[in-house]
This record gives C-alpha cells, sequence and structure tokens, in this order.
C-alpha cells in the first residue's frame, strides 16, 4: 500500500500523522452541509485514487456500459432486403424504431412510453433497495466523469500531484499537461458525440459520411452538441451538475427509507475520533483516526461522516477508502459500509437489525414492474402485422346524390409490417345494401398490393341508395372496415361512421 | 476606481468606491465572468454579421453584406428547384389524355395532391375548401352536374367558365319570369307545386294541375317535358334531390320569379392548360365524376 503519496510542504515540516505510517491528509469537505450558501464559489475537488472491491466494480461498470455505448451501433442484424441490418437503430427519417427481432413503427410509440415506465419503476426499486445505486454507479454523468479523472490522473498524477500542478506557476511542464489533458477529454466527447449519432443512421453508411464530410447537417449539429456537453459536464463541471442541474438527489429522498442499504458511516464505532498513537488502546475511543482518506477519494467533495447528504452520489469510494486503513490499523472493516438507517441510528450496542430487502415498498414496485413487463409482452404478442386506421372525409361529412342517396368518403390506410410484399381484400358491414368503390381500381375484391414494410393509402367511397338511407334511423350509423389479409387470412378492423342528412 | 478601492469590513467584498449620502456604499459585485465573455464574444460575431449578411436598413435600400445571401434568392432557388424535380409530371400530363394518365398510377398521384393544391388556391373561395359548394355554388362531389361531369366537359367548364363573358363560355341562363311579367305571382306559386311534386313534395292537387299546364307552356323548352334537365342548356333536372339554390317553395318560387344567372369565371389564360387539366382529374375525382 505505497500509493499513499507524502504531501509536499515548502515549509519542510513532516505531514501530520493519523496513526503510525498513516498521514492525516489536509483536505477540506468542500460540498460539506455546513458550507452550504445561496451563492458559493466553485471550490476545486481533487479526488485522490481509491482502491478496493467498489473501486473495482465501478471500473467493470465503466468498462461494460462504455463498451455498450461505443460497440451497440456496429451490431448487425439481418432482417431482409430493402431493410436496415443495424440491430439497434432509432431510424426517425423513416419513422421506426429497430431493437433486434422488433420493430417499432411510430404507430407504436406507446411499447416506448412502456421502457420508460419501467426505467422508472427500475429505478425506484433499485433506490429502495440501496439508495442511489444509479448516480454511483451507472449514470453517464458518472461514468464519463469517472473517465474524465481517469484520463487527468494519468497525465498529471494523483491528487497532491494535481493540486501542486495547479498552484503552480505556468510552466511548459503545466502546459503540456493541461493541453494533453484537455485534447484527451475532447478526443472523448467527440467519440461519444460521434457514437450518439451512429443510433440514428446506419453507423457505417454515417462514419464514412462523416469522414467524407458529406453526412447530413443535424449529424454534424447532434455530434458537436454532445461533443460540448460530454466536455462541460463530464470534464468541467462534474459535481456540479449532480448537485445543482439533477433533479433525482431531490427525488430520491422519497425513494428510500429507514431500511434502504445506504453508504453510512458507523459514528457508534468511529466515535470519538482522533489520531492514533502508536501502542495506544483502542478502548474508550472510537476507530476513526481522522486521517481524511474518505473525504479525499471522495469525487463529490463531502465528508461522509457528516451523515446522509443530498450531494453524495453512494458511489462507495470512500467504504474502499476507510477498509484500506482499517486494515492497515488493524481495526475491523466496516466503518464506513452500506448500511440502513435504522443500524445506523440505532442506540449503541444494539443488535443490529438484519436487512430486509423483501417489503412492502419493494414489493409494490416490484409487482408493479412484473405489470408493465406483461400489459407489454401482451401487447408485443397481440400486436398484428397488419394495421388500418380510417379516416372519414370531414369537408363534406356527406354528399346527398341526386336520387336521395347519401355518400361518404373515406381514407382508409392499411399498414404492411411484414417484411415481404403483401395483399389485401377490404369490406364494410353495418350499413345493409350500401356499396363500396375503391378508387383506382375496378370493383371491391382486387387484391390492394402494399409494399414490404410499407402504409399506403386508398380513398373509398360508400354509398347507401335513397330507400336504405330513409329507413336508417339518426344522421350518423356505425360502420367497420374490415381488411383481410389475402395469404395469411389475418383481418383487422376499423370502426367508423356513416352520415347523412337528418330525415 | 482602483484608487478608491476599500474592502468592506463586514463582507470581506470590495465596494465601488462611490458613497451616497455620506455613509451609503456597494459592494463591487461585477456580472460573472463567463457571462462578459460571451456578451463580448457576441459583439464580436455581431461585427462579422453585419460584414456578410444583409445587416443594416438605408433610405433607399440596405447593406447587402458580402456572402450576397437574401431570403428572397433562397426562395427563388427552392422554387427552381422545385420546379425542376415537376418537370417530367408536368410535361407527361400536358401530353397525354386524360384516360391515359388517370390509368397511371405516379402521374394520378401527382395529379391528385396538385389538384387539390391548386383547387384551394383558386377555385375553393366559391366551391368550399372540400368542394362541398353553398347555395348558388354547386357541390362537386355529387353526381349532378348541370353541364357535364366527365373530364372533358369538366375541363371546358374550368377553361371557359359560365357566363363569363368568354366566347365559347356556358351561356343560358333562367328568365325572370316574375320581374319581366311573363308570369302572375299565382302562376308562380303553381308552377312551384308542380316542381316539387316532381320529387315527391306533396302540394294542393288543383294547383299541381294548374302548374303543369303552365310548366309545360314556359319551362319544358329548357328543361325538358319530363323535367328531366337538358345538358346543352345546362337546365337543371327539376325530378331529383339536388337543388342549387334551395329546394323549399319559397326558394324554388323565388328561382322562377327572380331568374337565375350565376357567373364562373373562365381560367383560361389564368391558369396554365397543365393546371386546368390537372383540376379536371382532381374534381372527376372528387366522387360524383361521370
Amino acid at each position: 500500500m505505497t500509493q499513499m503519496e507524502p504531501i509536499a510542504r515548502t515549509n519542510g515540516t513532516k505531514p501530520t500523522e493519523a496513526a503510525p505510517g498513516i498521514e492525516r491528509i489536509d483536505v477540506a469537505a468542500v460540498s460539506s452541509k455546513s458550507l452550504r450558501s445561496l451563492y458559493g464559489e466553485r471550490k476545486p475537488i481533487y479526488p485522490k485514487r481509491a482502491h478496493g472491491t467498489f473501486r473495482s466494480i465501478k471500473w467493470i461498470v465503466m468498462a461494460v456500459t462504455l463498451g455498450i455505448y461505443y460497440l451497440l451501433p456496429w451490431v448487425r442484424w439481418e432482417r431482409g432486403p430493402g431493410l436496415p441490418n443495424q440491430a439497434f437503430l432509432l431510424d426517425f427519417a423513416n419513422q421506426r424504431l429497430y431493437f433486434g427481432p422488433i420493430e417499432i413503427w411510430a404507430q407504436e410509440l406507446y411499447f416506448i412510453t412502456g421502457i420508460l415506465v419501467l426505467s422508472a419503476l427500475g429505478l425506484f426499486l433499485v433506490t429502495a433497495i440501496a439508495g442511489r445505486m444509479w448516480c454511483g454507479y451507472a449514470c453517464p454523468q458518472t461514468v464519463w466523469t469517472d473517465l474524465m479523472i481517469a484520463v487527468e490522473r494519468f497525465w498529471q498524477g494523483d491528487r497532491n500531484a494535481r493540486m501542486r500542478l495547479d498552484q503552480s506557476a505556468w510552466t511548459l511542464e503545466k502546459i503540456w499537461k493541461k493541453t494533453a489533458t484537455h485534447i484527451s477529454w475532447l478526443v472523448i466527447s467527440i467519440a461519444t458525440g460521434g457514437v450518439l449519432v451512429f443510433y440514428f443512421r446506419d453507423a457505417p453508411t454515417l462514419a464514412a459520411e462523416l469522414v467524407r464530410g458529406d453526412a447530413p447537417l443535424i449529424a454534424y449539429v447532434f455530434l458537436g452538441i454532445f461533443t460540448g456537453t460530454t466536455y462541460l459536464l463530464g470534464g468541467i463541471a462534474r459535481e456540479q451538475v449532480c448537485i445543482y442541474m439533477c433533479p433525482w438527489p431531490r427525488i430520491q429522498a422519497a425513494m428510500f427509507d429507514a431500511e434502504s442499504l445506504l453508504v453510512s458511516y458507523h459514528e457508534h464505532r468511529g466515535e470519538p475520533r482522533g489520531a492514533h498513537k502508536k501502542g495506544q488502546t483502542w478502548l474508550d475511543r472510537g476507530d476513526c483516526i481522522d486521517c481524511k482518506a474518505c473525504v479525499a477519494v471522495c469525487p463529490m467533495g463531502i465528508d461522509i461522516r457528516d451523515g446522509a447528504q443530498m450531494e453524495c452520489i453512494q458511489c462507495a469510494l470512500c467504504i474502499d477508502a476507510c477498509d484500506d486503513i482499517m486494515d492497515k490499523v488493524g481495526r475491523p472493516k466496516g466503518l464506513i459500509s452500506y448500511d440502513t438507517f435504522l443500524n445506523v441510528e440505532a442506540p449503541a450496542g444494539a443488535e443490529p437489525v438484519p436487512v430486509r430487502i423483501v417489503r412492502p415498498r419493494t414489493v409494490l414496485y416490484s409487482a408493479l414492474i412484473a405489470l408493465v413487463v406483461g400489459l407489454m409482452a401482451w401487447a408485443w404478442l397481440a400486436r398484428l402485422t397488419t394495421q388500418i386506421s380510417v379516416i372519414a372525409d370531414r369537408n363534406p361529412m356527406f354528399v346527398a346524390l341526386s336520387d336521395g342517396g347519401v355518400r361518404n368518403g373515406y381514407t382508409l390506410k392499411i399498414l404492411n409490417k411484414t417484411h415481404s410484399a403483401q395483399a389485401f381484400q377490404v369490406a364494410i358491414d353495418g350499413v345493409p345494401g350500401a356499396t363500396m368503390s375503391i378508387v383506382g381500381f375496378e370493383g371491391t375484391s382486387a387484391p390492394l398490393n402494399i409494399e414490404a414494410n410499407n402504409v399506403r393509402a386508398f380513398k373509398i367511397y360508400v354509398t347507401a341508395p335513397a330507400p336504405i338511407w330513409r329507413k336508417m334511423s339518426g344522421t350518423a350509423v356505425p360502420l367497420r372496415f374490415k381488411v383481410t389479409n389475402i395469404d395469411s387470412g389475418e383481418t383487422a378492423i376499423n370502426n367508423a361512421t356513416f352520415r347523412g342528412p337528418g330525415s | 476606481m482602483a484608487i478608491n478601492k476599500e474592502i468592506d469590513a463586514v463582507t470581506g467584498v470590495e465596494t465601488t468606491g462611490h458613497v451616497w449620502d455620506g455613509d451609503l456604499k456597494e459592494l463591487n459585485k461585477p456580472l460573472p465572468k463567463w457571462w462578459l465573455y460571451v456578451l463580448y464574444a457576441s459583439i464580436v460575431w455581431s461585427i462579422g454579421y453585419w460584414v456578410l449578411y444583409p445587416a443594416w436598413p438605408g433610405i433607399s435600400g440596405y447593406t447587402r453584406g458580402t456572402l450576397g445571401y437574401s431570403q428572397r434568392v433562397e426562395v427563388a432557388k427552392d422554387l427552381a428547384l422545385a420546379k425542376e424535380s415537376q418537370a417530367k409530371f408536368i410535361e407527361a400530363i400536358g401530353a397525354k389524355p386524360i384516360e391515359e394518365i388517370e390509368k397511371n398510377p405516379d402521374l394520378m398521384e401527382f395529379v391528385l395532391r396538385g389538384g387539390a393544391t391548386q383547387f384551394g388556391n383558386n377555385c375553393a373561395p366559391c366551391h368550399g375548401k372540400g368542394a362541398q359548394g353553398f347555395k348558388g355554388y354547386p357541390n362537386l362531389n355529387d353526381d349532378d352536374w348541370l353541364w357535364g361531369g366527365g373530364n372533358e366537359a369538366i375541363q371546358n367548364t374550368i377553361r371557359y367558365g359560365i357566363r363569363s363573358g368568354h366566347e365559347k363560355a356556358h351561356e343560358g341562363a333562367m328568365p325572370r319570369f316574375g320581374i319581366d311579367q311573363i308570369l302572375t305571382n299565382a302562376q308562380i306559386s303553381d308552377t312551384a307545386d308542380y316542381v316539387l311534386s316532381l320529387s315527391g313534395v306533396k302540394g294542393d292537387t288543383a294547383a299541381v294541375e294548374r302548374g303543369k299546364t303552365v310548366f309545360g307552356e314556359q319551362c319544358a323548352a329548357c328543361h325538358g317535358a319530363e323535367a328531366k334537365g337538358t345538358l346543352e342548356m345546362g337546365a337543371p333536372n327539376l325530378t331529383d334531390g339536388i337543388w342549387l339554390f334551395g329546394g323549399r317553395k319559397v326558394d324554388v318560387e323565388e328561382t322562377i320569379r327572380n331568374g337565375r344567372s350565376g357567373v364562373m369565371p373562365a381560367w383560361e389564360g389564368k391558369l396554365d392548360p397543365v393546371t386546368i387539366k390537372m383540376l379536371a382529374i382532381y374534381v372527376h375525382s372528387l366522387g360524383g365524376g361521370k
């Protein structure tokens, strides 16, 4: 464990020791509760590198999430001729969303609503179980900030080196280190913005277009926007985004309860804190040696020992830092750990309450998730490959004919969601004796051919002869359109209205 | 200001150096730097904009900018592009007979969409946006045509108009039987009763009989002995359910008394032949075309 660099002191005095061989880091929790004000100037945070279980988990989550983000647009999925072969494609231009075997038309955006509802409920459930897991591990802001900090550390060194560099004059070394950092950030940002646009247009095609410079303007615009926001939010603004811009910290308070697992400092065990001298007994004192390692690693600039705080994103890096120290001073790990309010706030010496994952809150969220998943699955399985819509002419709503009959006009749209050309037949039902004609077609039995994955509109006139119209009650009668796929027999039905003058 | 630099003891913030009413001072709280730099950048940007783009108004013109940009030019470019892309359709529509156009789905799509637009621009003020018509302005959706409902007939009507003054216009008007004292009020009432009886409206039998005689003498020449109308005269069929000027007895009496001579303008010369052809096909497609 040699990564603890001794702090550089210009006056040559030895750094303070928190315990034999363990430095007390000269760090202030800049986002501490006690320092909150209506307007405060931003104070820089120099997160120290942490090592341990949670840091490893965060590296893995970063690798997985970034891997998915950067590689997903390149995954191919054969759908047949004339159709995009990108597995994950938000084809706004043609109003289709493709997710592997799933294909969503603009008319079916409710599936996206379902996914959003599921995401929200999933977030609620995770928060109820273990607090701001999302914020600490998976949020893009966290992942990219973590990446940007890693890059910064690569060029400028760890906490102390970075602080020294910022305080030093603009030497050549400082200039090249800072330049290298910002260039790396920009490269990452451009890659981020560059990949985003691949989700909206065939990736290999767009990549070639981007390189040649003849991609659609909108691709460059969004590339620019996401390059800018990645650089600004991930590289520059960092914790400011979580504290001041994001609404989730405010909402989370309603999401977790006394039984949620939160990153917590065990005050009963830690206090009274203070430096530990060699050979000193651990009786009558807390385990916290006040080395401030937990503050130094915090990317949010808080002191976890102040208790639960709005700024805490629950990244658990302080757990890693503290466990490391506890190991060194020979005390049990877990002075800072995932624990519930029930335990953290229990009287000293109380038996720890076992963690209860299954409780009304989590059961309710899980039930809601199951319900939405069930509804979506049912909607997906019941989805027809033929969909129709009928729009009655509004101007005029009906046409009185010279023989006293009544004619109504309709626009029938047939959606062929299959990947091959299909032929359809249309029939009406509801106005006995009414005749139908399809503009551009002889008779009503001619097959209506629609290309693969396409929509076609037909103009349909329905005429009720005078004797029939006189017998009908009222001025509006239900009329049903039935469209049948000639090959598969699949039928789609749409209810419309037939109107006429009052008697 | 540097001369008067003073730090406020309470807040530790520099003051502006001004003193009002003997002791009132103001803390110096400058605008955020990023805000100020954005403002400066905007000023620099605007200078570039003045040079490149039209910017300053003058007495009889404006500064045009070195890029020569103008929204009118952009529109003209777009219009030229649109014209160019439409050219092959326009050419085909002009060259081909209507029957052939109707069999070509691509051409028909162009004709119907273009026709709908042209109808909205030129015909809708009188006939209504849905061609539903108003009193005195015929509904073009139905199957009742005073001057013929075939493609060619409709095209001719659009081209030359009705009583428009064009030498090839449809002529022939409903005479003013009352005003010109050809018929008495009683005769007009009887005739109206007879005409309405033709489409099933019950009236006083004696009046209908008297009206029938008047009809035979005065009306049959144009409307025909059976009142089925004559296409060449534009005389409507009086036995059907469609009444251009209203089908109540007072309406019919008014028509007989004052006559009718609605006007449809001749569009030849105002619209090009291809547009007129597109309009004819569009109107014919509305459902009532013969």
